[in-house]
């Protein structure tokens, strides 16, 4: 197995049958096509933003790489494993956290739950105790060790996931939602992790998230998957040329004029008056030079501002056209 | 031939890894029950006597009637001691099992899924729960009441048979828990018609059979295995006939019984778990 190939998915998909009750006896088989061949690498080490609107197959594509579905069609490798044949030999080598559903033990104090992994995945007490150690001091869980997890408020519990998920040393992880329903500190914290995990450790990251900041922050490649197809594979910035995002620049005025007319063939248009204060929108792809220029040429300007699309509405965007590869 | 042996220690490691498995989450479970002391104190007696109750039941129709399809108190006794005790011992290992179907419907389950460990192994010992070893003790109070009482001319063969009959009785049990956990990944709500085959399964074991009528019995005896649990068994100890002309050695069946039933779990097992891979939840 190739670094470069380390996961593979070629044209994998998978196909639930769905069937629904109509009437009292009848029922109806439908066809559902959760991931509709979808085809990516990931190199060793990179770590990558998995998005998508819900029940767009996010989840789905997490749970054949894990190996807890079994693919209808493809070919899918983690590692050089088929997760679906190996499945608890390739559990040894990746760690998951569910974002919603903690794998720590309620009752008992969090350092009973890293035991547990340690005996169970067959830890090495030396790497077990170098690994906890590590997690502990970076996560900052010192003081939390000896409490029982029903204690713990959301973000501690979320670190002591993480934890649990890294103490036998996965070369991937996998992340549903690392981030949500935590405070901005607790996101703060976790996002700092991950990227010193991911560049100290080199391991593999793959996280699904519905906050863009958490993608923006840490992920140089970003996916983007709707009805079980990829719609993006590249930087978090390409988003916005291909969702056909547009950038804001906002002019002040001397006075209260009309909207500023610029002729057929300028790209912008305004979109917003407010007193002596507009707002022209043109496409991000489009320079912003030669517009202020024309602008400056024929009106009275005091002052101006540039405002780069929000990632998120270039989502929204793009799911509403559906199109973009 | 090496093929065939790798597999077969590979079976072999898995059943080792299983059970290890096992023992690992159960500990983890008796700690957890342990950080409430007072309340599995008392759910354990609740336990023992809500089971004790049965026992009673049972004790009460004997005052109105001589004797139960032709047994007498301490021969009803010594059935529903062994199936108790069988029982028990099954409810107190497998006894989570049905909430399978719970981890099926809020995806819990996905958590087992990625850990290097057998899946059956960690829904086994799920929630284990020690209160129910009341259950046990109970069975066996009336097991030693039975054998306090009855007069039976004892028999190596005898003696070997009741501690056989238990276990395989146990296991017979298991299996069926573990093929009703295997039906709830193609049914979202089997567990009533799990209970349906277990805890309705032990109340027909605790009658004698001729209570019952002879198409029933046969049904019982064939269909459903369980009957090797307690009465075949129990018959030979007691010296009596055996029900519908069955020969004299079909009361040494149980742990042949047992072992096939577990074969059959584990196929459906496996095939439950397949479903459940490829559909999802």
């Amino acid at each position: 197995m190739d670094d470069r190939d380390f996961i593979e998915l070629d044209g994998v998909e998978k196909v639930f049958d769905v069937r629904r009750r109509t009437g009292f006896l009848r029922r109806e088989r439908r066809e559902v096509r959760a991931v509709d061949g979808i085809s990516f690498r990931v190199p060793r080490g990179e770590m990558v933003g998995y998005i998508g609107p819900n029940g767009a197959g996010k989840s789905t594509t997490i749970k054949m790489l894990t190996g807890i579905l079994t693919p209808s069609g493809g070919r899918l490798r983690v590692a050089g494993i088929d997760p679906a044949k190996e499945r608890t030999k390739l559990a040894h080598r990746i760690g998951v956290v569910f974002g919603q559903r903690t794998t720590l033990w309620w009752d008992l104090p969090l350092r009973d739950s890293y035991r547990l992994m340690h005996r169970m995945y067959r830890i090495p007490d030396s790497r077990y105790r170098e690994n906890l150690d590590r997690c502990v001091e970076l996560l900052d869980l010192g003081a939390l060790l000896e409490v029982p997890v029903r204690q713990l408020s959301l973000g501690q519990r979320m670190r002591g996931d993480i934890a649990a998920a890294l103490l036998h040393d996965p070369e991937v992880l996998y992340l549903d939602e690392p981030t949500i329903g935590l405070d901005v500190t607790s996101k703060a914290k976790v996002r700092g992790f991950l990227r010193d995990l991911n560049a100290e450790r080199s391991t593999t990251v793959l996280l699904t998230t519905h906050d863009l900041t958490d993608i923006e922050q840490l992920c140089e490649r970003v996916m983007v998957i709707d009805h079980g197809r990829l719609v993006y594979d590249g930087a978090p910035a390409g988003l916005h040329e291909v969702g056909g995002s547009e950038r804001m620049l906002v002019v002040d005025l001397e006075r209260e004029l009309p909207p500023i007319e610029l002729g057929p063939e300028s790209p912008a248009r305004v979109v917003k008056v407010e007193g002596p204060r507009q707002w022209l929108a043109f496409p991000a792809a489009a320079s912003a030079a030669p517009l202020v220029a024309r602008i400056a040429e024929g009106y009275p300007l005091v002052d101006l501002s540039v405002r780069e699309p929000d990632i998120e509405s270039v989502i929204a965007k793009m799911y509403v056209s559906g199109s973009a590869l | 031939m090496v093929r065939q042996r790798e597999t077969v220690s590979a079976g072999r490691s898995r059943l080792v890894e299983g059970v290890r498995a096992y023992g690992l989450i159960v500990a983890m479970w008796l700690r957890s029950t342990m950080a409430y002391r007072a309340s599995f104190v008392m759910t354990a007696a609740g336990n023992f006597l809500v089971t004790g109750f049965d026992f009673v039941a049972i004790m009460l129709m004997f005052g109105h009637v001589d004797a139960l399809g032709g047994f007498t108190l301490p021969e009803v006794a010594l059935l529903y001691g062994t199936s108790a005790t069988a029982f028990g011992l099954c409810d107190l290992v497998l006894g989570s099992m049905d909430r399978l179907g719970r981890r099926v419907r809020d995806g819990t389950l996905d958590t087992l899924l990625v850990r290097p460990v057998p899946v059956l192994a960690q829904v086994a010992a799920d929630r284990f729960a020690l209160r129910r070893v009341g259950r046990i003790t109970q069975g066996l109070l009336v097991l030693g009441y039975a054998l306090g009482t009855l007069d039976i001319a004892w028999t190596p063969l005898k003696v070997v048979m009741l501690p056989l009959m238990v276990l395989s009785g146990a296991a017979i049990f298991g299996a069926v828990f573990v093929v009703g956990a295997a039906f709830q990944f193609y049914a979202q709500d089997a567990s009533e018609v799990q209970n349906a085959f277990t805890y309705g399964g032990t109340t027909l074991l605790q009658y004698p059979p001729s209570v019952f009528a002879t198409d029933l019995v046969r049904g019982v005896t064939f269909v459903v295995p369980l009957a090797f649990v307690s009465w075949l068994p129990a018959l030979y100890v007691l010296g009596r006939d055996y029900p519908v002309g069955l020969p004299g050695w079909v009361a040494f069946l149980p742990p042949v019984v047992a072992a096939g039933c577990w074969v059959l779990a584990g196929l459906a097992w496996r095939a439950g778990l397949r479903a459940y891979r490829s559909t999802g939840s």
